[in-house]
C-alpha cells in the first residue's frame, strides 16, 4: 500500500514539474503568441464586442491586396499580357478552369463568389507568412464561418434546383431499399461534416506550419551556436509553408466546386 | 492516475491515428506516379486530382491532431 503511495507521489509529482517546465519555457519562447487576437480599435454595439482587431486587419489588407492586385493587373488589358496582367490572369483562369471541369457550364454563375474566396483564402494564407503579421486564416472561426456559408449556400442551391428529389443525395437511385437504414445515415452524416472537414483542414494546416516555424525559430535561438541547423530547416519548412498556403487555397476552392457539383448534378 | 499524466498520455494516443494517413497519403502519390510512369501522356488531367485525393487523406491526419491539441490544451 505504502509503495503505491510513493508510486502516485512519484508520477503526481513528476505530472507537476512536466507542466510547470511547459509553462516556463512557454514564458521564454511560446509558439502560440502569433496566434493571440488583440483590439485595434475597441467598438461595442449593443453589447456585442465588434471591435476591430489585428485579425480583422489582415482581412481587409487581403482583400484590398486581391482587389488591388486583379484591378491594377487589369487596368489596361493587352492581347498580350503584361506581369502584372498575366498574374491577374493566371489566378481567374485557374478558377474558371476549375469550375468548368468540376461543375460544368451551370457553375459559371457560382463564379464570382468561388473566385472572391478563392482569393480571400490565398491572400490571407500568404501574407500569413510576413514575418510579423497575422494569419487570419489559423483561426477556426473564420474557417468555420467560410465553410458554414458555403454548406448553405450548397444546400439551399440543391433544394432550389431538386426539391425533395435532392434527398437522393443520401440515397443513389438503383440500390436496394433496404440498405437505405445503413446508407442514408452514413451519407447524411458525411454531409453534415462537410462544413468540419472543409475548416478543420484549412485552419488545421495553417496552425500547424505556423506553430512549427515558431518551434523552430525557438529551437534555433535555445541551440547557440548548433542554432545553424534548426535554421536550415527553416529555410526547408518556410518553402514548404508557401507551398502549402497556395494549395490549401487551392483545395479548398475546389472542394467547394465538388460540393457545387453533388448539389447540381446529385452525383 | 494524475489528469495532466492522462492528458499527455492521451494526446500522444490521438496521435496514432496519424499512421493511417500517413500510409493514405503515402498510397496516393505512390499511385500518382506509377500512373504517369504507365501513361505521362496523363500527366494533365490527373495532376489536378491528385491534389484532391491528397488533401483528404491529410484532413484524417489533422483531424487526429486536433483531438491530440484538444486533450492538451482544452
Amino acid at each position: 500500500m505504502a509503495s503505491t503511495d510513493t508510486l502516485t507521489d512519484n508520477l503526481h509529482h513528476s505530472a507537476g514539474e512536466v507542466a510547470q517546465d511547459l509553462a516556463h519555457a512557454e514564458k521564454v519562447i511560446d509558439p502560440l503568441h502569433q496566434f493571440h487576437i488583440y483590439s485595434i480599435l475597441d467598438i461595442k454595439i449593443a453589447g456585442f464586442d465588434i471591435s476591430f482587431t489585428n485579425s480583422s486587419l489582415w482581412m481587409v489588407i487581403a482583400a484590398v491586396v486581391g482587389y488591388f492586385i486583379m484591378t491594377y493587373g487589369m487596368r489596361k488589358a493587352e492581347l498580350v499580357p503584361g506581369r502584372m496582367q498575366n498574374v491577374s490572369e493566371m489566378l481567374y483562369g485557374i478558377v474558371a478552369g476549375m469550375i468548368r471541369d468540376n461543375v460544368g457550364d451551370e457553375g459559371k454563375k457560382y463564379f464570382p463568389i468561388v473566385f472572391t474566396l478563392f482569393l480571400f483564402v490565398l491572400f490571407g494564407n500568404v501574407l500569413g507568412m510576413i514575418p510579423g503579421s497575422f494569419t487570419f486564416t489559423s483561426h477556426l472561426i473564420v474557417t468555420f464561418a467560410m465553410a458554414s456559408v458555403i454548406f448553405i449556400a450548397v444546400t439551399i442551391i440543391g433544394i432550389a434546383r431538386h426539391g425533395t428529389h435532392f434527398l437522393r443525395l443520401f440515397f443513389p437511385e438503383g440500390a436496394p431499399a433496404w440498405t437505405a437504414v445503413i446508407q442514408g445515415p452514413i451519407a447524411l452524416v458525411c454531409y453534415l461534416s462537410r462544413s468540419i472537414s472543409l475548416s478543420v483542414r484549412l485552419f488545421a494546416n495553417m496552425m500547424v506550419g505556423h506553430t512549427l516555424l515558431k518551434v523552430l525559430g525557438g529551437f534555433a535561438i535555445l541551440m547557440g551556436a548548433a542554432g545553424v541547423l534548426p535554421v536550415a530547416l527553416l529555410v526547408g519548412i518556410t518553402a514548404l509553408e508557401f507551398l502549402v498556403a497556395a494549395l490549401q487555397a487551392y483545395v479548398f476552392t475546389i472542394l467547394t466546386c465538388i460540393y457545387l457539383h453533388d448539389a447540381i448534378h446529385l452525383h | 492516475m494524475e489528469a495532466d499524466a492522462a492528458k499527455l498520455i492521451g494526446a500522444g494516443l490521438a496521435a496514432i491515428g496519424m499512421i493511417g494517413a500517413g500510409i493514405g497519403v503515402g498510397n496516393v502519390w505512390s499511385s500518382y506516379i506509377s500512373a504517369i510512369a504507365r501513361n505521362p501522356a496523363s500527366k494533365e488531367e490527373i495532376g489536378a486530382n491528385i491534389w484532391i485525393g491528397f488533401a483528404v487523406t491529410e484532413a484524417i491526419a489533422l483531424f487526429a491532431l486536433i483531438v491530440a491539441l484538444i486533450a492538451l490544451f482544452a
